[in-house]
């Protein structure tokens, strides 16, 4: 009842784990199997080896957290060798997210990521853009397609674009990226924050700011899923603080034909598993899960602007 | 790596002093498991990410954990009650103390750096203990120790100054195989000079703000150099204990 077709991957339910908070996997199998989930989106790659940010990287929020990691990650070529192919013994679909600085570089990894065992190719476009003098890909509907354009040459793997929220108009950025060639979009990625430790007026992060994430951002998520699903053809994977199984039907409602969960399993590392039972319920009450995507009725408002 | 995420009653409760607190917790499968240095990332009602505390002994299927109030989570942690119920994840940390590697160390705790260390001296056949408080009121667990000098900064209670002297003197009386050291990154940056200068390996607790506490997310990157290599590993995975020669302090 939760099966469902994504990109056309074969899902056996709709929640796959969210990038950099499940590692490439192997970190809760004596929790509970891997195969338990609908697909797990891989720790951030890049071309080389990244050592991340200095320390501290993290910073505690009401209901959530900020990180800074800095993209921490052992290259692609290691990926490939050291983690990929315990990935591929496994039966779960299987999300690569790569981030470069620049779209060539975005080319390479698909390149190299063109091979058995990647189901759908993630691209991290909230990464910055070292030419534009490190803005992001992802705040601009111009250079956000540049990259899309550049992975779907170079790859033959279903694309998924993960948005950034930290702009005007996800809806610009959405629209822009299908022109491009994306075949899915994922969003959000987190929301630019920072925290100051009032004792020392420094920010807690060593990197002074970071991306908040958890459930104090559910809300700008599920209105940014609805308004980029509304905008676009393509499919939509919602994630941005889902924490329940009512969470996951809220943001399919809004529009996403799957969920991505993610912080909320530094928490309760049983998070996934339980909105997968939950959502498994939620069917047998009310009917198949695909059709509750994008379920959502607006309210009829009295005055327009 | 097998890691347990269980609601776990507690059983005993005790305050060390105003701030410290010491807990017993009935969890079975993290007992069978913790090795000295280990710990467990507890959830705290109403905080969104858990307290990583040091696992300080382990009785049959119970482990204790003592742990101080440094913000509002640990203050409402500190709270509890036996018959409560804690979800504690663990036991977490790749890399603890060495104690199968060596049969003598000096023990260095400073403040509540001090708990890891008991469960490690119970698992070493030679051991000395030194450890550092700021003052009387602050000095927890010194009876539960074998050869133990009790150091505090004000010298309102045992030696008058840090646990450096005592520990020089300890190095230059008996031979030690190692140092095993947890607490504040002063005292441990001090200890891994002593080591040098004396030449005797030594093995330092880290701690870092920290996120899913089992690999993840690599929020809890400390640093270290080794030939002159540079990496940022994980002190939940890839520590909580590192090489006092390894890691970066700062």
């Amino acid at each position: 009842m939760l099966s469902t077709t994504f990109l056309g991957v074969k899902l056996k339910n709709p929640v796959i784990a969210a990038s950099g908070t499940y590692g490439y996997g192997r970190e809760y199998e004596s929790l509970f199997p891997l195969e338990t989930l609908g697909g797990i989106s891989v720790k951030g790659t890049t071309l080389m080896p990244r050592s991340g940010n200095k320390p501290p990287r993290i910073a505690e929020t009401a209901s959530g957290m900020l990180n800074s990691v800095g993209l921490q990650n052992p290259g692609v070529d290691a990926f490939i060798a050291n983690e990929l192919p315990y990935l591929k013994t496994k039966d779960i679909a299987v999300i690569a997210n790569i981030s470069g600085n620049s779209p060539e570089e975005f080319a390479e990894l698909a390149r190299k990521l063109d091979i058995d065992g990647v189901d759908i190719l993630e691209l991290n476009i909230s990464c910055p853009n070292i030419r534009e003098g490190g803005k992001s890909f992802g705040a601009d509907p111009v250079t956000a397609a540049a990259v899309t354009r550049a992975v779907k040459a170079a790859s033959k793997k279903p694309v998924m674009v993960k948005l950034t929220p930290n702009v005007t108009s996800i809806s610009e950025i959405a629209k822009a990226v299908e022109a491009a060639g994306a075949d899915a979009l994922s969003l959000i990625n987190t929301l630019t924050a920072m925290r100051i430790d009032i004792r020392t007026k420094r920010p807690i992060l060593a990197n002074n700011t970071g991306g908040l994430s958890g459930p104090a951002i559910f809300p700008v998520a599920v209105r940014m899923v609805y308004e980029a699903s509304g905008a676009v053809k393509i499919p939509v994977c919602g994630m941005g603080g889902i924490a329940t199984a009512e969470d996951a039907v809220e943001m399919m409602m809004a529009g996403a034909a799957c969920v991505q969960v993610g912080a909320a399993i530094f928490r309760d590392a049983y998070a996934p598993k339980k909105i997968i039972d939950g959502l498994e319920k939620y069917c047998l009450d009310n009917g198949n899960i695909s059709e509750i995507v994008g379920a959502v009725k607006l309210n009829e408002r009295d005055n327009e602007w | 790596m097998e890691i347990y995420q269980k609601s776990c009653e507690v059983l005993r409760y005790n305050k060390l002093t105003d701030t410290v607190h010491d807990v017993w917790v009935n969890a079975p499968d993290i007992a069978e498991k913790a090795l000295p240095g280990q710990f467990v990332n507890i959830m705290v009602p109403g905080f969104f990410l858990r307290r990583p505390i040091s696992i300080c002994e382990v009785e049959k299927t119970n482990i204790r954990l003592v742990f101080e109030e440094r913000g509002e989570g640990t203050r409402v942690l500190g709270g509890i009650k036996p018959g409560d119920n804690l979800d504690v994840l663990g036991p977490l940390g790749n890399s603890g103390f060495s104690v199968d590697r060596y049969s003598s160390a000096i023990l260095v705790g400073g403040g509540i750096g001090t708990p890891p260390l008991k469960f490690a001296q119970q698992n070493l056949e030679k051991s000395a203990a030194v450890l550092g408080f700021r003052s009387k009121a602050n000095v927890i667990m010194a009876e539960e120790f074998r050869n133990a000098t009790v150091c505090t900064d004000d010298g309102s209670f045992g030696f008058h100054g840090n646990t450096l002297r005592p520990l020089e003197r300890l190095l230059l009386e008996r031979v030690f195989d190692v140092i095993m050291a947890c607490g504040p990154k002063p005292m441990l940056r001090a200890v891994v000079a002593l080591a040098d200068k004396y030449n005797i390996p030594s093995e330092i607790s880290l701690e870092e703000r920290m996120a899913c506490g089992a690999g993840a997310c690599l929020g809890c990157a400390c640093k270290t150099v080794a030939d002159s290599i540079v990496s940022y590993p994980r002190v939940c995975k890839d520590g909580p204990v590192f090489d006092g020669k390894a890691a970066v302090l700062c």
